[in-house]
């Protein structure tokens, strides 16, 4: 038998699962909040997904347009959401990232600057105002470093290349972590009285994401098999500019913030397509004309804003029926142009990383040709349920905070909304944690017998004989959620990725993994199988449950929005018999304030009436 | 589609040989993509650093053909039709397994440098700095950490001076910190004594490496080469010293 002694051990008070922005801010707090804390992480610190956030930060800090405010922030998001988030998260976010954005300055960063020195601000789908604090298009990589940087010199445990496999739990509450160094193969583990999971989403499930390998739903499946509530799976929100080509870059992501700088949305006849696809819902704020459009651009505060900002949802579905109708761009996307539209040298400026993008992967010279563009699995808003203030699961001492976390963008998120939640929320979880782990109760015990069932599983597939290539069922994995739980859903469809979900998770169980543990890579996809499996299923169980169009959520048999299902979220958790389980939970009424912001008029919340 | 022969270095820290691959290369592939259908197909455990695939992470540097590279972005038409492209992992950094290595000791130089230390904000709670006086810095901040200017840095490669030298890679960091318009720590005689500034000759090949195209050496390493001299061996500023001090 197994002897635990053997495992080499750390001891915290509590262990961050994830480096991008939410677990670094969340390690940071808890840090100088006195705890003992481990921030452990699959790749090499600073490697994280967030790196790849481009267009920038949002935060209503007013320094382009005083008119901004925390509210029109907050009712910008809600109804981004289609009102479907939890009105506290969205509170607290719009309420606390311009200081959160400070303080990255406070830290070292350097933002792109206004005239008279400030943070600038540039725009964005779905937000009234400039509001994304950005540098150039590498926002993502200048918070990663900021961070980065700054969390070096805390002190505490960072713990690279090192990957969580199984939550331990005492009692129902946390009580450790079981996980594996990617270098040796060598397991470790935790003791730890809490553990806060900033493992981001699943898009790896998907062929065509702008996701990194990383993205495989650890955290949200660890939470699962936890006991943990996963709430608004079925919102996966498919960035609607992605590469299309070359075939290898295909769903690499292209930043809004072409589109948020003047770049237009064409069809293969070169017009501008989005004029025809604006929802009744946005009608008053949006640009009727391409005259209008350009006068916005140009800074006419009396103009309203182009339709290629429309949220997300609706650009990607708009891509979608064009290319569907035949009036894509050679290689099934559509034309996005801002080489005619604005100076080379101000392109260079402003998209640096797409322009090397498009010139190094694709030969395309975006200061003289269109791009082609086509819709990506980009983002989760679904994942693990967490009370808004805490962030902590229904498992005691379990936390979630950013991407894996569930709540805060409702059934569709506005870009730039991400990186101020994962610096708002990664802190709030931290405070979170710092509540539980001071609070009252006896220091949890580390079960042996989990340990050592968390250790056969991750072991099987090496030291089975033969078995089925785990690249390849991967490889299957993302073929069916490509075909069968895309952008537009079906019940038939939906069924069937059950189906063939069963199927691969028989496959799961057979893989093998040739060669020793020493970094092997096929062990480790052969490990990542059953997060991607889980996510995958809990996606698809929950696209069935929600019979309405919401969102990033767009079923074709059940058209448009409907009241009922505006009460409520679909959750999702292990049955007692070990199946996935959904339910339908009713919504909370929101504070009467809270509303009155929402529902109000942009001109009562400009002139300060609301 | 075209069959190609890619030779991988594969094995550990105690040693390893090349392997040769034949294997399909579709229109637009990089050799990230190569290796990981070499990967999938033929080699199941062929260990490889990799995360974002579009040069934003610095995870997949190795040498290709005997240059230092981002595999995700060195295209596969960067090579004649029937030449053999070899792969191996930076030479200056241990070797954990086939293409990954140690890089560990990065970290440790990162830790060393005194971290930013801002001067207060203004009466209206605002920090004021002007887009000029950023341009420098952001141009540093750029970095992506792929190591490859490490890698090629002949303080580091050839002469083995781990010991005595950051590397371009810290340099242009400390550089970023000393130009940035509100820092108020000195890292100057730091620079000098603690992160080796005299050790680098100014070959320029981690300028010549960088994906990110930051002039490395010109930009960043020699202003702070220039500040030190300016503090320690300008005679004029000697002289003025040696006086005052009596």
């Amino acid at each position: 038998m197994l002897n635990i002694a053997e495992i080499q051990t750390f001891e915290h008070d509590v262990l961050v699962i994830g480096a991008g922005g939410a677990g670094l801010r969340a390690a940071i707090e808890c840090s100088a909040r006195g705890l003992s804390t481990g921030l452990m992480c699959k790749s090499l610190l600073g490697k994280a997904h967030t790196v790849m956030a481009e267009g920038g930060v949002a935060a209503a800090l007013g320094n382009v347009d005083r008119r901004d405010s925390w509210k029109i922030h907050f009712r910008d998001t809600m109804r981004g959401g289609k009102f479907l988030n939890q009105w506290r998260m969205a509170e607290l976010h719009a309420r606390e990232s311009p200081d959160r954005v400070r303080e990255l300055e406070e830290w070292g960063a350097v933002f792109d600057r206004t005239r008279d020195g400030l943070i600038s601000q540039r725009n964005f789908g779905g937000h009234r105002y400039p509001r994304l604090a950005h540098v150039g298009d590498r926002t993502g990589l200048e918070i990663i470093r900021t961070l980065q940087d700054h969390a070096v010199h805390k002190g505490f445990g960072i713990y690279m290349e090192c990957t969580a496999l199984d939550l331990i739990l005492d009692g129902g509450r946390i009580a450790g972590v079981l996980g594996y160094w990617r270098e040796s193969g060598r397991f470790v583990l935790f003791r730890t009285r809490a553990v806060i999971l900033a493992t981001g989403g699943g898009g790896r499930a998907w062929r065509v994401t702008s996701n990194s390998w990383e993205y495989t739903g650890d955290g949200t499946a660890m939470a699962y098999e936890a006991g943990a509530e996963l709430m608004d799976m079925e919102f996966t929100q498919f960035h609607p500019t992605g590469m299309v080509w070359p075939p290898s870059v295909r769903g690499i992501l292209v930043t809004e913030g072409v589109r948020g700088d003047g770049g237009v949305l064409l069809d293969s006849k070169k017009e501008r397509f989005m004029f025809r696809y604006i929802p009744e819902k946005f009608a008053a704020e949006t640009a009727s004309t391409e005259e209008e459009a350009n006068r916005w651009l140009a800074g006419d505060k009396q103009a309203r804003r182009p339709p290629e900002l429309l949220t997300r949802d609706v650009v990607a579905r708009a891509i979608t029926q064009e290319v569907n109708e035949g009036r894509g761009s050679p290689h099934g996307g559509v034309f996005l142009d801002i080489a005619s539209r604005v100076p080379a040298d101000v392109i260079k400026k402003k998209l640096p990383s797409m322009y090397h993008q498009f010139k190094e992967l694709a030969e395309v010279d975006i200061t003289r040709q269109a791009m082609e563009v086509g819709p990506t699995l980009h983002y989760f808003m679904g994942g693990v349920r967490v009370d808004p203030d805490t962030q902590m699961t229904s498992v005691p001492g379990l936390f979630a905070a950013g991407e894996c976390s569930a709540g805060m963008h409702g059934a569709n998120r506005l870009g730039g909304n991400s990186l101020s939640d994962l610096l708002v929320f990664g802190r709030l979880a931290g405070v979170g944690a710092e509540e539980y782990v001071k609070g009252p109760g006896a220091a949890p015990r580390v079960d042996d017998d989990q340990v050592r069932a968390a250790v056969r599983r991750a072991t099987v597939p090496l030291n089975r004989e033969s078995g089925a290539n785990p690249y390849l069922v991967h490889e299957d994995l993302q073929a069916v959620m490509g075909r069968y739980v895309g952008i537009v859903r079906t019940e038939a469809d939906l069924q069937t990725a059950l189906k063939e979900i069963d199927r691969l998770k028989a496959d799961a169980a057979t893989v093998k993994a040739a060669g020793t543990s020493q970094y092997n890579a096929a062990w480790h996809e052969a490990l990542d199988l059953r997060s991607l499996l889980i996510t995958a299923e809990a996606v698809t169980r929950a696209a069935l449950v929600r019979q309405e169009s919401r969102g990033a959520h767009t079923r074709v048999d059940y058209f448009g929005e409907r009241e009922d299902w505006q009460k409520v979220n679909v959750v999702v958790h292990k049955g007692a018999g070990g199946a996935m389980e959904t339910r339908v939970v009713t919504r909370p009424e929101p504070p009467a304030e809270l509303a009155a912001i929402a529902k109000a008029s942009i001109e009562d919340l400009e002139a300060g009436r609301v | 589609m075209s069959e190609r022969i890619f030779r991988v270095w594969r094995g550990t820290a105690a040693g390893g040989s090349f392997v040769e691959h034949r294997i399909e290369v579709d229109e637009g592939m990089v050799v990230l993509d190569v290796l990981h259908r070499i990967q999938a197909k033929q080699a199941n455990d062929l260990a490889i650093r990799w995360n974002c695939k579009a040069g934003k992470c610095g995870s997949c540097s190795m040498e290709i053909n005997g240059r230092p590279r981002l595999a995700c972005m060195t295209r596969m038409n960067l090579f004649a039709e029937g030449e053999a492209v070899t792969v191996q992992p930076l030479k200056t950094f241990p070797v954990v397994k086939d293409l990954v290595t140690d890089v560990s000791w990065n970290f440790e130089q990162n830790k060393r440098i005194p971290p930013f230390r801002p001067q207060p904000r203004g009466a209206d709670g605002q920090h004021r700095m002007q887009q000029a006086d950023v341009d420098r810095v952001q141009e540093f901040r750029k970095c992506i950490e792929c190591y490859l200017c490490q890698d090629v840095c002949h303080v580091l490669r050839d002469q083995s001076r781990k010991d005595a030298f950051v590397g371009p890679r810290f340099m242009i960091r400390l550089a970023s910190l000393e130009m940035h318009p509100l820092d108020t720590e000195d890292r100057i005689p730091a620079v000098r004594k603690d992160f080796g500034s005299g050790l680098c000759n100014i070959t320029r090949c981690c300028t010549e490496v960088c994906p990110e195209h930051i002039e490395i050496t010109d930009n960043g390493i020699i202003p702070l080469k220039e500040r030190v001299v300016d503090r320690f061996y300008d005679p004029l500023l000697w002289l003025r010293r040696t006086i005052f001090r009596r």
